[in-house]
């Protein structure tokens, strides 16, 4: 069995050791907000908290979690950068087709809990690794940018 | 608020409505119980015409279109709600089933969404549609307040008779308004009244796109599903040599293997790992068949030799061949496009639930009919006992205009009775898309001592998608999409020539991938454009003006981006700007674009400018966005994408191979929106179209090389 802390609740799963924590979110725990991208951690459409840390859930296999918060997409609103960076998507008008965007807020929220004022140098390194097909990056960079901590 | 149709009828047919209906006769005024009496058996109040339905849930907008990103929902419930006098957050959108009879796009004669024409198709029927339904609603109060209709005002869905101080709300007469005639022609709003369209609007599906709870195809789970994953033949019409079955049950959490003929297999188990471990252990060996030999080259080379005969001529005027000859400078080029993937985000995938006599999915589709057949001929089941449960679409890009994976899903989970999820990997989502067609243009061009262009040719060679996915728009040999911007242009020509050379590439299917025709032929031609006025030594922005005497809509583009760039002043060592002027989709755009090249060769995108004119703007937001959108779009597949073959077989196979544009790559876009009284133009695909050339404009202003292949890669920048 193995123990996993999931946005403040507990979850005890018979699950392989290895299995990618975005299987065990999505598949298992029925947490779609954190999608399937690529599976080789290049899309960052994955991306969730591991204290606060961004990562990528295809490529953290659930033995590696030990111990550690996880935070998704669904948790995230309820820290207050969480939800500030949510309501900066919405102001800015950030959002097309949706898809990676929980990857990109997950992304964006670790970066401002760090660095409440980012320069662009700052965005690109926190936020390179997190890619929107529909070519969302001018109003991601904007949003963060509007962002007051 | 979006709701999902199929759903949302099981939950009204279940005895929620009853007592949904018993509590609001106790709470609601007399109008309303009538209203609840009649919507007892479940079917909505007043749905007066295809698109608009009132019941007790509010109004509803049954969406013609389906939302891929790109923003239709808010747009198409703007053009409702501005005439029925509502406001947008009154108005929920349902997906429409499958019905071509009531949904079929008028431009594209299929119920589908593609070719930015969404909004050009609903622009007048979704506001005749709320019309209607605001005059059948109005007349409905009028009668029972014994008033003459025109002396009532409608505000935020709620009927006002203002001398007597008398108010009803849509829901309270729509049973009645449900039995009074259907009006025809009714008059549309003057543009100048306008309260909705033309602002900018919040988008109606995002909220729930940033907290994770929008439901995509990839999303969707039902009680007992279990999950799978495919493999298909790695060379086209390749077949399975050998697997090994029983390897692939001793995985835990495996519940069955499952093939489509020889050519597709797939693992089923509790979750997506396990079946990926599942595929891992089949072994699976292939036999490549016919098309085991064919690579990018020999492709390419038959399209060369291809290249080499006369075409089905598409224009002909005046001479352009006799023309050239005559000229004072003479220029021909060949231009290469390469095969492209679509990589939207959310891979492909497809929920089925087959039952003896039925059969439900759940996917994203563009072409929600298509879809239910593709299930229908695959189990053999009736197309009226296959729902499809449309769902919002994690980017399409024209790969969902097909129904390839829908047909393959069926194929495979035909004899299982539990619902499966089936999910590609980015792997097999990539190395099996129907790509965007490789295309091999010859163009030739003639111009006179002044400089002027007298005579120009232009053959296409290439694939054409319409003869696959529309034969009936294939006529005489003429694919329109495959010439669209290469026989017409903006500018005013005297001799053209344009012809078009079918020629289908090995192993590759190919398909609909965003700006289509014009993605390809605007690189073309607005490249070879920028050829004619350097050889003639001329600023390209002057010499696209001098032909633009009788287009004063582009020229107006084309003038407000140079303004807007600063086209005149100078700009430092290694750096260059490049113009790109189209009008394709009925909108006319302009990009001028700022690069500079790296001590390291390499390009650095800095400064997009982008002028349109897409006629009357319905949420002037939602164009800049897909404005922004659709230059990354361009530029990043102009800079970086190319699908190659080896041995039968795709090369590149996930984003590590295919590289999509990422922020720190990204240039800054400005947008500036010419606003007039035209007919809306489509705008999805737009700014795709020009960015190429925008681009391979830009490499020379800087360098000096011209760029005649794509991706910039293989061109050597």
């Amino acid at each position: 069995m193995k123990q996993l802390t999931i946005n403040g609740s507990e979850y005890n799963l018979d699950i392989p050791d290895d299995m990618p924590l975005l299987w065990v979110l999505r598949d298992v725990l029925g947490m779609t907000g954190t999608k399937y991208g690529c599976g080789i951690a290049q899309c960052g459409a994955c991306t969730v908290h591991l204290d606060g840390v961004a990562v990528r859930s295809c490529q953290t296999t659930v033995d590696a979690v030990d111990g550690q918060k996880i935070t998704t997409i669904e948790g995230i609103g309820d820290t207050a950068v969480g939800a500030k960076v949510q309501a900066a998507w919405l102001e800015k008008e950030v959002v097309q087709c949706g898809y990676c965007q929980s990857g990109q807020i997950m992304s964006a929220a670790a970066l401002l809990s760090e660095n409440s004022r980012p320069s662009d140098t700052d965005i690109d390194d926190a936020m390179a690794g997190n890619i929107c097909r529909c070519g969302t990056y001018v109003r991601i960079r904007e949003a963060i940018h509007s962002i007051s901590l | 608020m979006i709701e999902n149709l199929q759903s949302r009828r099981a939950f009204l047919k279940g005895t929620a409505l009853a007592t949904a209906g018993l509590v609001l006769a106790v709470q609601l005024p007399g109008s309303l119980r009538r209203a609840a009496a009649a919507a007892s058996d479940g079917s909505p109040i007043f749905v007066p015409n295809a698109f608009v339905k009132v019941d007790l849930e509010g109004i509803t907008l049954i969406m013609p279109h389906t939302e891929v990103g790109q923003g239709i929902y808010t747009s198409s419930a703007m053009l409702m709600a501005e005439e029925l006098e509502v406001e947008l957050d009154q108005v929920r959108v349902e997906a429409a089933p499958p019905d071509r009879s009531k949904y079929m796009d008028p431009i594209l004669h299929d119920q589908a969404t593609g070719g930015s024409s969404s909004t050009r198709s609903d622009w007048m029927r979704l506001r005749q549609a709320g019309a209607a339904a605001r005059v059948m609603l109005i007349g409905a109060a009028a009668e029972r307040w014994g008033v003459k209709p025109e002396e009532c005002r409608v505000e935020k869905g709620v009927i006002n008779h203002d001398a007597t101080n008398r108010a009803l709300r849509y829901v309270e007469v729509a049973a009645d308004a449900a039995g009074r005639p259907v009006p025809e022609d009714v008059p549309l709003k003057d543009p100048a009244h306008f309260r909705l369209i033309g602002t900018k609007a919040k988008r109606i599906d995002t909220p729930s796109k940033v907290n994770g709870s929008q439901i995509y195809g990839i999303d969707v789970r039902l009680p007992g599903m279990k999950f799978a994953t495919l493999v298909m033949a790695p060379v086209k019409g390749g077949k399975i040599a050998s697997f090994d079955e029983e390897a692939a049950r001793t995985v835990r959490g495996v519940r069955d293997v499952v093939t489509a003929g020889d050519e597709a297999i797939a693992v089923i188990a509790d979750h997506m790992w396990a079946a990926k471990q599942g595929i891992d252990a089949l072994k699976l060996e292939w036999d490549g068949g016919a098309n085991a030999s064919v690579s990018t080259e020999t492709i390419v080379l038959a399209m060369q030799e291809a290249s080499l005969k006369q075409g089905v001529v598409i224009r002909d005027q005046n001479g352009a061949e006799e023309a050239i000859t005559r000229a004072k400078t003479k220029l021909d080029a060949i231009y290469h496009s390469p095969f492209l993937s679509h990589s939207a985000l959310e891979p492909l995938n497809c929920t089925i639930h087959i039952e003896n006599d039925r059969a439900e999915i759940w996917v994203g589709t563009q072409v929600p009919v298509r879809a239910q057949k593709a299930v229908a001929e695959a189990t053999g089941l009736a197309p009226e006992n296959v729902t499809v449960n449309n769902q919002l679409m994690g980017g399409a890009f024209g790969r969902r205009l097909d129904i390839d994976s829908i047909e393959i899903a069926a194929r495979l989970l035909k004899d299982i009775r539990y619902p499966v999820k089936l999910v590609w990997t980015r792997e097999q989502d990539m190395t099996h898309d129907f790509y965007r067609p490789y295309y091999y243009d010859r163009v030739a061009a003639g111009l006179d001592a002044s400089g002027r262009l007298i005579g120009r040719t232009h053959r296409v060679t290439g694939s054409s998608v319409f003869a696959r996915w529309a034969p009936g728009a294939f006529i005489n040999g003429v694919d329109p999409d495959a010439v669209d911007c290469a026989a017409e242009t903006p500018y005013d020509e005297d001799a053209v020539l344009a012809d078009y050379v079918r020629q289908e590439p090995d192993g590759v299917t190919t398909s609909w991938w965003r700006g289509v025709g014009a993605t390809h032929n605007v690189f073309v031609i607005e490249s070879f454009v920028d050829e004619m006025a350097h050889a003639t030594g001329q600023d390209p922005l002057e010499f696209r003006q001098r032909m633009l005497r009788k287009n004063p809509r582009a020229l107006a583009v084309l003038n407000l981006a140079a303004e807007k760039a600063g086209w005149h002043e100078s700009l430092p060592k290694g750096r260059g700007r490049g113009i790109s002027l189209q009008f394709a989709f009925e909108s006319y755009l302009a990009h001028i674009l700022e690069i500079e090249m790296l001590p390291s060769k390499q390009v650095k995108l800095l400064r997009s400018v982008i002028a349109v004119d897409c006629g009357i703007t319905i949420n002037p937001d939602t164009v800049r966005a897909q404005m922004e959108g659709g230059v990354i779009f361009g530029l990043g597949s102009a800079m970086f994408n190319e699908i190659t073959i080896t041995n039968g077989a795709v090369d590149q196979t996930n984003f590590d191979t295919y590289r999509i544009l990422r922020i720190n790559e990204a240039p800054k876009i400005e947008v500036y929106q010419i606003n007039n009284g035209e007919k809306p133009g489509g705008v999805g695909e737009a700014a795709t179209a020009g960015a190429a050339a925008a681009l391979a404009n830009a490499i020379f202003s800087a360098t000096g090389r011209r760029v005649r292949s794509l991706p910039l890669a293989q061109a050597g920048a």
